[in-house]
């Protein structure tokens, strides 16, 4: 492996970040005949699934503060987030139009509903509702969850017009199981040394995920990791931060920026979850849908887009993450009209109260542009949290 | 979700059986609820989508619906300043204002609509079925009440159609949890054959409510179908699903809009007798609350009455044939839950509409687009080209919510239906013109 260096590496990261043409996946689709790419939505999508078929994941998140949206607006209400219309418009002006099938998880209504306008808009595309259990029972949700897996994967075989075996299945999660854990160490390496690590380029990082083929992406995360290792950034007097509620619309760059630059040190997050939804390694032995469908219902990411069946396990993750990662405080960062994160918001803050966390709060849209009353926020909040911690 | 039950005090020309009757249930149900710590009742707070009456009556409990309360506050104009009070607390202004006048309501007092404080809830119902709000509503309650909390997942009717999977989903959780929990909740063990007697009794007045909604397929129509409609599904919605008095109800409504047939009368308006019917719409979207009376105001006074309306099918959807079924029991709430408005997926509103459109000769679709809840807004200015495109008949939005008072603004409502009105007259001439030609 060549050494790169992180600022090559973020480059590379940068470029297919701004690419609203999705350069890098037609590329893919080009480079064989017959290969297949599915679009997906957050904020989980079993990938080893669409992997085993032979075909490319791709994450699609919206428009970022780049995209001029023209037509998406005249699909949405102004009371309604913003990713549905930029998302619209990706599709509406071509820029999907490679793209083979679409995934839209159970997150949301928008996205729901979201899912409805794309099979009426784009009626020659394959298109699907992906729905996942609430309920957490083997034989319940998890024989439902199971049963709607065999469903995707029936679909995605047609679409490949081959069969996928189980063999496959489990090279798919194997590539995947390796590529959480590298991410898992990037977020416990910005954890423990986030100088190492700005949020910007984890960010970055983690993001060409959504875009590339897992195996490129895992050896992308590696070199990044051996570089960030390598390098000596200077250490600054930031305070360490959670940032929560950013599970689906993303933030622009410049927001996460500005965190950092404004004295927070953000040593974890809830950004693209998709790439850590599973916990832990998902076992080879056994059925792999099976699998997949148990590590789903034992061992994923909590976020507001789930029910949590246990008063006593509201929101616990997030003290847990507060204190796995030695933060100071939380900032919920929530995208304005979302209703998963605006609805979890005051119950979270509720249990932050009782385990004496700080926090703040505020909304932001993926194209907004002023990023100063955010970094005048979030400046105070590590000014307070500093004179706390020195009192 | 909404619906209601009585909206507003009703005028003295309003004083048909199935009024008296409906008054008579409603003020029944909210004394049982109020009394209910004094008289020994368990009380479940559940939603309106997805409301399993009949099986919470096999448990002898005390139907609460939120939902219900926020449309009483809202009608009875105190939701406004419920809703500031929630968003005084930290919830935020963007989210749903059911929630809101719900949490700000508790935080007054709680008083229902007979004055007197409603119970605490001993178990919540809840039941996700159609909307992903509830499920964060009730995580908010359970916070509150730190009472048991059941939950019942109806998957997304994604693709048009009910699958096997999602049937077994639905039964093995009734089966393996949600009867369970309500047998030692309520201390009441489960009996099947009650639930088919509820079950019985649902499907008849389901025939009912079915023929009076589609008795607005006659010219003039002899009901409103949206604002009327919201006094019609208010028993079966609510807490009498399974019950004579339901029964009784309907068969008093369907007598009267016999007699209106009969004698060629349009509906009933709180103003008395409808005038000439000019325009019939169909409307989708549930309706504004803080401004009832004004709103039903500005149609009925331009001779619009609306014929059929996606609103009525919220707490179920029994035109194209469901019915519930007392030898599926747990199958049919299953399939009830399923079928409700909010779980059907945007192409099957799209053509149920334009369905409406067609089978009810309405002049066009009206959707009242409301800000707080994206399980119905999110995607209908799609649903409304796509409604117009199909039909060829003109389609107009407006904007207004359903218990935040600060989002209906009568003058701009009023501006824009009053150009759609023009603007099917327009339509109507063109229509004219081309067959003279
Ligand atoms: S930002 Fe929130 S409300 Fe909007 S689509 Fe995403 S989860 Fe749904
Ligand atoms: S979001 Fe809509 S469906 Fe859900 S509770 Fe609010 S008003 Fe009802």
């Amino acid at each position: 492996m060549t050494t790169q260096t992180t600022t090559s590496i973020i480059d590379r990261c940068q470029a297919l970040y701004e690419d609203l043409e999705f350069t890098a996946a037609r590329d893919w689709k080009d480079a064989k005949p017959g290969r297949k790419v599915i679009g997906y939505l957050p904020v989980y999508i079993p990938r080893e699934i669409i992997h085993a078929a032979g075909m490319l994941p791709l994450g699609i998140l919206g428009g970022g503060d780049q995209l001029e949206v023209i037509h998406g607006d005249a699909y949405y209400q102004s009371y309604i987030c913003r990713i549905p219309r930029s998302t619209i418009e990706l599709g509406v002006s071509g820029r999907l139009d490679f793209v083979d099938g679409m995934l839209f998880p159970s997150i949301c209504d928008v996205i729901r509903n979201l899912s409805g306008m794309w099979k009426v808009m784009f009626p020659g595309v394959y298109s699907k509702y992906f729905d996942v259990p609430q309920t957490y029972e083997d034989e319940v949700g998890g024989t439902f969850y199971e049963n709607e897996l065999g469903e995707l994967l029936h679909d995605l075989e047609e679409l490949a017009g081959r069969k996928v075996g189980e063999d496959d299945l489990r090279r798919s999660i194997e590539a995947y199981n390796r590529n959480r854990q590298l991410v898992r160490q990037l977020y416990a390496l910005r954890a423990q040394k986030p100088w190492q690590v700005p949020a910007a380029e984890a960010y970055l990082v983690i993001r060409a995920g959504l875009v590339l083929p897992v195996e490129e992406h895992s050896a992308l995360v590696e070199q990044y990791l051996a570089a960030a290792e390598a390098e000596s950034r200077p250490i600054r007097d930031n305070c360490r931060v959670i940032v929560t509620g950013m599970f689906c619309e993303q933030p622009p760059l410049n927001m996460i920026k500005s965190l950092e630059l404004s004295g927070c040190y953000v040593v974890d997050d809830d950004l693209m979850l998709v790439t850590r939804w599973l916990i832990g390694d998902v076992p080879l032995d056994g059925d792999p849908l099976h699998n997949l469908s148990a590590a789903f219902l034992h061992h994923s990411e909590c976020t507001a887009a789930k029910y949590e069946p246990n008063q006593e396990e509201k929101g616990q993750y997030l003290v847990r993450a507060v204190r796995s990662t030695g933060a100071e405080g939380v900032i919920f960062a929530s995208p304005s009209f979302c209703d998963p994160a605006l609805l979890d918001r005051p119950m979270l803050q509720n249990i932050l109260k009782a385990a004496g966390i700080p926090y703040i709060a505020f909304k932001y849209a993926e194209n907004s542009g002023q990023m100063q009353p955010i970094r005048e926020q979030a400046g105070t909040f590590a000014d307070s949290i500093k004179l706390w911690s020195a009192a | 979700m909404k619906t209601t039950t009585s909206p507003g005090n009703s005028s003295d020309v309003l004083k048909d059986a199935s009024m008296l009757k409906q008054k008579e249930m409603m003020a029944k149900h909210y004394d049982r609820l109020t009394n209910a710590e004094a008289n020994g009742d368990k009380v479940v707070s559940t939603f309106v989508p997805g409301n399993l009456n009949e099986l919470i009556m096999c448990f002898d409990l005390v139907n609460n619906l939120p939902e219900v309360n926020a449309i009483q506050s809202g009608l009875r104009r105190k939701s406004g300043a419920y809703v500031m009070e929630a968003e005084k607390a930290g919830h935020s202004e963007d989210v749903c204002t059911y929630v809101k006048s719900d949490i700000g309501m508790m935080a007054k007092g709680n008083i229902g609509p007979n004055g007197s404080k409603l119970p605490d809830p001993d178990v919540l119902l809840l039941s996700y079925t159609g909307c992903f709000t509830f499920m964060k509503w009730f995580e908010l309650l359970r916070e509150q009440y730190k009472c048991e909390t059941i939950f019942l997942q109806t998957p997304y009717m994604a693709d048009g159609k009910i699958t096997p999977n999602m049937i077994q989903y639905m039964v093995k959780q009734l089966k393996e949890d949600v009867i369970p929990k309500l047998e030692r909740v309520s201390g009441v063990k489960f009996d099947i054959d009650r639930l088919r007697e509820y079950l019985k009794k649902s499907a008849e007045a389901e025939d009912d409510l079915v023929y009076i909604l589609q008795s607005a397929k006659n010219k003039p129509s002899p009901i409103d179908a949206y604002f009327g409609g919201i006094y019609y599904i208010g028993p079966i919605f609510g807490a009498f699903r399974g019950t004579d008095d339901a029964i009784e109800y309907y068969r008093f409504l369907r007598e009267e809009v016999d007699q209106r047939i009969a004698a060629g009368l349009g509906p009933v308006t709180p103003d008395g007798p409808m005038d000439e019917e000019k325009y019939r719409l169909v409307v989708e979207g549930p309706p504004n609350y803080t401004n009832f009376r004004q709103f039903w105001k500005m149609f009925y006074e331009e001779g619009a009455v609306v014929v059929a309306s996606s609103y009525t099918k919220v707490g179920g959807t029994y035109d194209f044939g469901f019915r519930h079924d007392p030898d599926r029991p747990l199958e049919t709430l299953a399939e009830y839950c399923l079928g409700v408005y909010t779980n059907r997926s945007l192409p099957m509103r799209v053509e149920m509409l334009t369905n409406y459109v067609n089978e009810y000769e309405a002049d066009g679709l009206l959707i009242n687009s409301i800000k707080s809840c994206n399980s119905f807004s999110a995607g209908q200015l799609l649903i409304m080209r796509e409604v117009e495109k199909r039909t060829g008949k003109p389609a107009a939005f407006v904007e207004t919510d359903l218990v935040d008072p600060r989002y209906f603004s009568a003058a701009n409502v009023k501006n824009r239906l009053e150009s759609y009105f023009q603007m099917i007259e327009q339509k109507r001439g063109g229509v004219k013109k081309e067959a003279a030609a």
